[in-house]
């Protein structure tokens, strides 16, 4: 008789499924728009030409080894990804009331982030705290926040699918009517997955609720640079918010910004009232630490930290940042200027309004099986689609495809 | 408390004044009721050493290896692994939840060796964690979820430290059993047993699969099989954690040898590695979590339910120190190397030991150390009580953990002499 007969099944992860789908569907003309991942023009992952350069000044570096690193990271890791998002002039980092926590990618720190919420946020293990996430958010917002202990999290209003665009008035609703102390999950910029961000006027809007009603906030931020090509632009929410007072937390990841996904470099920037509360708040991360992953993984971050402090390499980075908004920018307009040619039913704009890595396309649930049973096109149930997965040779099928299941669906 | 106490300073003033009121919660923090955090009792150590000015300072706390000089060391067999990788010229896309293939596969087989049948039949799944700690906490979070027995899970006394955290952290409620004598420095078996055979049925039973931290005392092959036996008798599930395979005795298969023996004994055993130690990939988190299954179906959910775990956690893991791992494992140059890296590195822990009780005998001591010699791996039950410990450190700068544990790995043959006058002056 075994322990884990009662052990059932569990789901697939749904965007490793459909990747696991894609690779085995043998139609020559088959597109993945599925993964968040970057692509180049002929399709294939792109390791960044500073990652490479530093890579190569990493391992040829004896002085280097393989010690741990302290609990909380590399610490100019932490100090130069904290300045990322905050400016490197940020009146709170020159307050000292910044800090941070070197974590596995943005999952890591919005992990970190939501545990100390859980044991030390509005009283003292207050599970029924309501954590807010945006309707629709990247799918595993919930599980982080409910793995930490969080009994109650819940939408709110975000996208407005009848527009297109968002629902602020639903938005600033909920923010009105959340019991006091709520935490909220807010996209820094790039919304995964329907690319449509606030404008400033609106997150001021936003912010103002937020501050008169005490409601905590928790940006996460893994398209620092990626949504417009400039890294400033895109931490604007985030610096905003800052300047307003707020205490906050900010999960950063550099999985794509840098391209280095697979090295788990994530960094938890901690906004705090003063340097004693940011004293003790970290002394607390690093118990939470110590019992889940006792130190970070210390490749990727030293890859972060030597590019982000050497300005020549500091301005090869921003380039190839800006080289994959750009392409990601081409391919907006191509595909909305396809579209348009072909005569599709319905507006296209969201293609170029929108974001980021993705595009929300507006796609139903049977319009996605189409694609994916029919054309061989794979793209989350949702409609999402990663517009890094088009390229100049397949944008026509993507849009022809587009175009098919529209009229006939 | 402050926390109360600063809302009544808020009230009184919201009563003289409603905006001052609503100005000093703002002004306030939402951590103001946040305690300072306990110094961590290992780190500490480091912190006080790095602070001592004395030329001689010995830091014996820290369980990380170091070679003769007092250096950590970077295996030729990682550098070389590294160059490897560096040509191959991959890209960086996202490893799957459950971590590199080639790397769980190479490091079931280390475990278990190439040939055994839980690989064979499919019964055994491995997923890659983020290192020993990584990988415990996985597991106690997956015991947590599915383990319908008692939530109690039994740890040696001592144990490592950080193990009573993390299963807590889980959910899981912590018990111990006998296992050092103080007395003997040594394995206390019969209360082991003792105890062992009162544990209640289906509860987890934690074994430290050799060079025991901290104690270094491991069980001989004869008492393993009794502790074996009754385990099966209480049948209790059986949890390893090995994070010194081939740094123990210096041989990989010797040292693995009580978790091969269990699974030979039917024990469907839950597993912990860490190849920080043994690969001296430290900082890169490497590690793996095992499950023995009754099959491969079993295998198959629980895999899944690994991966619902470990999603929320971070993801997937960190490539490149599995990456290293599995070219070493994989390449049979690398792995002779790397055999003979581990052999050396044990030889090296084995010879400081032995010029550590040479040296105590020199000073004149007429205590009995055997015991420095009869434990195994990186660390070393000294004996020494609290208040020797504080003299060792206030007179002769040597620092290590108050219950007298030392790290043999940061003693040299240039210090060696200078410890053994340290503990001699503090124990005659």
């Amino acid at each position: 008789m075994s322990v884990f007969c009662e052990v059932s099944q569990a789901a697939p992860v749904a965007v490793f499924k459909l990747s696991q789908d894609f690779n085995n569907d043998q139609f020559p003309n088959k597109v993945n728009l599925g993964v968040g991942a970057y692509r180049t023009d002929e399709g294939k992952p792109w390791v960044l030409p500073v990652v490479k350069k530093v890579e190569k000044i990493i391992v040829h570096d004896d002085s280097l080894n393989h010690e741990y690193l302290p609990i909380l990271g590399l610490p100019e890791f932490r100090s130069s990804a904290s300045k990322i998002a905050l400016g490197d002039d940020s009146p709170a980092i020159q307050e000292n009331r910044v800090g941070a926590v070197q974590c596995l990618g943005g999952t890591g720190a919005l992990k970190m982030g939501a545990e100390f919420l859980r044991r030390f946020y509005n009283g003292n293990n207050n599970t029924k705290t309501p954590v807010y996430v945006s309707a629709p958010t990247w799918e595993n917002h919930n599980a982080v926040f409910a793995s930490a202990g969080f009994d109650d999290v819940r939408p709110y209003k975000y996208w407005d699918a009848e527009n297109r665009g968002l629902d602020l008035a639903g938005f600033l609703g909920d923010l009105e009517s959340c019991p006091a102390h709520s935490i909220f999950v807010l996209h820094a910029c790039a919304h995964n997955p329907t690319g449509t961000d606030p404008t400033q006027d609106q997150w001021q809007q936003i912010a103002e609720v937020m501050m008169r009603r005490n409601l905590f906030v928790f940006f996460d931020s893994a398209y620092q640079g990626f949504a417009s090509g400039n890294l400033d632009k895109d931490a604007w929410a985030i610096r905003y918010f800052v300047s307003m007072g707020f205490e906050m937390f900010c999960a950063q990841s550099f999985s794509k910004n840098f391209g280095l996904y697979n090295e788990r470099v994530g960094n938890l920037t901690i906004v705090a009232r003063d340097a004693d509360n940011l004293k003790r708040v970290l002394s607390q991360m690093e118990k939470i630490v110590r019992t889940t992953w006792s130190n970070p993984p210390s490749q990727g971050a030293r890859i972060v930290a030597v590019t982000l402090t050497s300005p020549e390499l500091f301005s090869e980075w921003k380039e190839n940042v800006k080289t994959m908004a750009d392409r990601v920018l081409l391919m907006r307009a191509q595909l909305k200027a396809k579209l348009q040619a072909l005569g599709t039913p319905g507006t296209w704009d969201h293609i170029t309004e929108q974001i980021g890595m993705f595009s929300f396309t507006g796609l139903n649930s049977k319009q996605v099986e189409y694609m994916v049973k029919e054309r061989h096109i794979y793209l989350m149930a949702s409609g999402r689609i990663n517009m890094c997965g088009l390229t100049s040779k397949n944008i026509d099928y993507v849009a022809e495809s587009i175009h098919a299941t529209v009229t006939s669906v | 408390m402050a926390l109360l106490k600063s809302n009544k300073v808020i009230y009184c003033l919201g009563n003289i004044s409603p905006s001052l009121g609503v100005l000093s919660i703002r002004n306030s923090s939402w951590w103001g009721g946040v305690q300072m955090g306990p110094p961590d009792p290992i780190l500490g150590v480091s912190e006080a050493f790095k602070k001592d000015s004395n030329p001689k300072k010995m830091n014996l706390g820290v369980g990380a290896y170091r070679d003769d000089q007092g250096k950590p060391f970077v295996l030729s067999c990682v550098r070389k692994a590294e160059a490897i990788i560096t040509t191959k010229q991959m890209d960086k896309e996202y490893l799957g939840i459950g971590g590199l293939g080639e790397f769980t596969k190479s490091c079931a087989q280390l475990a278990f060796g190439n040939d055994n049948e839980v690989l064979k039949s499919g019964r055994n799944i491995t997923v890659q964690t983020i290192s020993g700690t990584g990988s415990l906490r996985i597991g106690a979070n997956f015991l947590s979820r599915f383990h319908g027995g008692p939530r109690d899970v039994y740890l040696p006394k001592p144990s490592w430290g950080n193990h009573t955290p993390i299963f807590r952290d889980a959910g899981m409620q912590l018990k111990a059993y006998r296992y050092y004598d103080p007395s003997t420095c040594g394995f206390d078996f019969t209360g082991a047993l003792d105890d062992i055979s009162k544990i209640p049925e289906q509860s987890v039973i934690m074994l430290h699969a050799c060079a025991h931290n901290p104690t270094g005392v491991d069980p001989r092959p004869e008492q393993w099989k009794e502790i074996s036996d009754i385990v099966k008798k209480r049948n209790l599930l059986v949890f390893f954690d090995m994070a010194y395979q081939g740094f123990a005795s210096g041989d990989i298969d010797r040292d693995a040898w009580a978790v091969r023996y269990f699974i030979e004994q039917g024990h469907n055993i839950l597993l912990s590695q860490s190849f920080a130690k043994n690969m001296g990939l430290y900082g890169e988190r490497v590690g793996g979590f095992s499950v023995v299954c009754k099959d491969a179906e079993e295998a198959k959910r629980v895999e899944s339910q690994l991966k619902i775990l470990i999603r929320p956690i971070y993801s997937n893991p960190p490539m490149n120190g599995a990456r290293i791992a599995a070219t070493i494992l994989h390449t049979p140059e690398l792995y002779s190397i790397w055999l003979g890296e581990v052999k050396e590195m044990a030889e090296r822990i084995i010879k400081m030991r032995e010029m550590l009780v040479a040296g105590l005998k020199k000073e004149g001591s007429s205590q009995n150390w055997q015991h420095v010699i009869d434990q195994i791996g990186m660390f070393c039950f000294t004996g020494l009580k609290p208040e020797q410990v504080e003299r060792l450190t206030k007179e002769f700068s040597v620092y290590m953990t108050k219950d007298g544990r030392i790290s043999m790995a940061g003693v040299t043959s240039g210090n060696v002499g200078y410890l053994a006058q340290g503990i001699h002056a503090v124990t005659k």
